[in-house]
């Protein structure tokens, strides 16, 4: 069992009028087994919410804390953090020209596992791998995400996510951009991995069409920088129908 | 920081040519060919120095020969080039026979024992013959001379240049290339390490339908200034050039300097060339100068393009890498590599491919990290 507590955060980014907040007093926990949802209009925070988990160097966090299973985790550089555990699928997945998909994939499972997996035994395991998510073998010849369309690049972050297999997964509009065929193919690789290792799952998300496809146990609304309203799946359905209004609308 | 520099386009003015340092009118550190350059740790190399040695080329099928038994049809272009050329006693040889398909690479090492050593190596690649030329040169002192490259009609030739050595060292190289009909040349030059060096890569067609790619990588440290020139003369139908220039800046006060000049002259038609250069800066004080030229003569071309980029890191490559528990020191290592892989993919022969990457991998620090999964 792992936890993620995230308690009373406070964080900001640099911008050229000067540091401005982002997440005003989130607080949240993730736990084993269970699945989350983040639901929120554009613009509420809610991928700054992950950056930080990640420790993206963009945002500096000014308050409160996080820790997996009582350890800080914003003492940790960006790597440790993946080797304690914490993956973030990221909306946006960057290009890496001239390093090969095979190449990142076993360099990250070597980092993440500790040890380099045996040559032969790696093989299939990436195969089976992409095959699971409809990839095409070739694609671990080419560059990392490199001319990728939008649904290559979210399947190979959910590849990684079931290679890697962290304690904690938080999932950044995985969704975004995908075709119903693409969606329910990565939804599929979300649930495996659920089911697999009983893994704690954060959707940060806008839309609930993901949510038809891998159900959350827990749906948090975030807007202005933290958690407003917080419900089961039913939740959800509300915001499905009546949008996002009355919480961007409460402020001033 | 880099700088983007502006300069007139080329000289068209035939430039002199002579076997005579006198006829040339000794540089200064303001001339448009030596503003860049590490001036003062090359200007030495216009003076004769009487207590110069040698640079002994040797490798299968490699002869020393003197000088005056060398024909070669390459005319020095400047007082560096013309002192070395007036002054070296014996060059070294490579011939490859006519018709000779030749599949294991010529390995040439290239040595001093002298402080100052003048250089001078022929390599003549007959008609329809094809072969892979690598030559190796670790500096250990002050170098000045040229490799003079010519390859037949019909011929194909790749060479592969690699450049090491200590921060105290010089090398000033011409690198003169002449392509026949229909020849293929692809250069590859890897200025690894070495102190202030100062390459001139030139192709010239003697016939219609020749092919030169020149490939380059570069890495220049602190104390280090590597310094590139290209100039591509296009007097003939139907040829081509590609040139894909890439360096990378590890530290502050690392320098590095690439000019690429390519000129269609009139009776060029039909010309396809396209020149590149991109430059990672990896540190703050660190400096690139990149200027590209491109002068065209006439239109009736096939293609002409060139470009030139300098950089810094891109953080969110490095994030990314990070972000799946690769630690920071490789995350970089990767992105470095794959900078350079792709001008490195260019070059053919896959044992010397691995050869340049592991050496460059090893000059940023780390020996390897996981295997490659090629």
């Amino acid at each position: 069992m792992s936890s993620l507590l995230i308690t009373d955060l406070h964080a900001q980014v640099e911008t050229d009028q000067g540091p401005k907040d982002i997440l005003k007093g989130v607080t949240l926990k993730i736990e084993s087994g269970r699945t989350y949802a983040i639901m929120g209009p554009n613009g509420s925070g809610k991928s700054t919410l992950a950056y930080v988990i990640a420790g993206h160097p963009r945002y500096t966090v000014t308050s409160g804390s996080i820790t997996l299973d009582g350890v800080d985790v914003l003492s940790m550089s960006v790597d440790e953090r993946a080797r304690a555990g914490l993956f973030l699928a990221m909306q946006y997945p960057v290009e890496v020209p001239g390093v090969s998909v095979a190449n990142f994939l076993r360099t990250a499972v070597t980092a993440v596992r500790g040890e380099a997996p045996k040559l032969r035994l790696w093989i299939k395991e990436m195969k089976e791998a992409m095959a699971a998510i409809q990839m095409d073998p070739s694609f671990a010849e080419r560059n990392l995400n490199e001319g990728f369309s939008g649904g290559e690049k979210k399947r190979l972050e959910i590849l990684q996510l079931g290679l890697l297999r962290p304690k904690i997964a938080v999932l950044d509009e995985t969704d975004s951009g995908l075709d119903v065929d693409a969606l329910r193919v990565v939804s599929e690789g979300v649930n495996r991995f659920r089911d697999e290792t009983g893994a704690g799952t954060l959707l940060i998300t806008h839309y609930t069409r993901i949510l038809r496809y891998i159900k959350p146990d827990v749906v948090h609304v975030f807007a202005e920088g933290r958690i407003v309203e917080t419900g089961g799946p039913e939740l959800a359905e509300i915001l499905e129908s009546e949008g996002y209004e009355r919480f961007t609308t409460v402020k001033s | 920081m880099s700088l983007a520099v502006v300069v007139p386009p080329v000289d068209l003015a035939p430039r002199t040519r002579s076997y005579e340092p006198e006829a040339f009118i000794e540089p200064t550190a303001r001339d448009e060919e030596w503003k860049f350059s590490a001036f003062n740790r090359l200007k030495h190399f216009f003076v004769p120095d009487p207590n110069a040695g040698v640079v002994r080329a040797s490798g299968d099928g490699v002869q020393m020969r003197p000088i005056t038994s060398i024909a070669s049809s390459w005319i020095p272009t400047d007082m560096a080039a013309a002192v070395a050329r007036a002054n070296v006693r014996e060059g070294g040889v490579l011939e490859i026979p006519a018709q000779a398909e030749i599949i294991e690479p010529i390995v040439v090492d290239l040595t001093t024992s002298s402080a100052q050593a003048y250089q001078h190596l022929e390599i003549v690649a007959g008609s329809f013959s094809s072969a892979v030329v690598v030559i190796r040169q670790t500096l250990t002192s002050e170098i000045s001379g040229s490799t003079v490259i010519t390859v037949g009609d019909h011929a194909r030739l790749t060479v592969i240049t690699i450049i090491e050595g200590e921060k105290s060292t010089a090398l000033v190289l011409q690198l003169p290339v002449t392509l026949g009909r229909d020849a293929q040349f692809t250069g590859a030059l890897a200025a690894i390490g070495g102190g202030a060096v100062r390459i001139q890569n030139s192709v010239t067609y003697a016939a219609p339908g020749g092919s030169a790619e020149l490939l380059g990588v570069f890495l220049a440290d602190t104390g280090q200034h590597i310094e590139q020139r290209i100039f591509v003369n296009h007097d003939q139908p139907h040829c081509k050039s590609n040139v894909m220039f890439k360096g990378a800046l590890l530290n502050a006060e690392a320098r590095s300097v690439w000019i690429g000049d390519v000129l269609v002259r009139k009776e060029a038609i039909g010309t396809d060339t396209h020149q590149v250069n991109r430059n990672l800066l990896l540190s703050d004080g660190a400096r690139a100068d990149s200027v590209p030229n491109l002068e065209l003569e006439t239109g009736d071309i096939v293609k002409a393009g060139h470009a030139s980029a300098t950089g810094r890191f891109d953080d969110e490559q490095v994030f990314y890498l990070q972000s799946r528990g690769i630690p920071l020191d490789v995350a970089r290592q990767l992105v470095v590599r794959g900078f350079f892989a792709e001008v490195l993919g260019r070059v053919g022969n896959v044992e010397w491919r691995e050869e340049l990457l592991s050496k460059i991998s090893s000059r940023l620090g780390i020996e390897s990290f996981g295997d490659s999964d090629e």
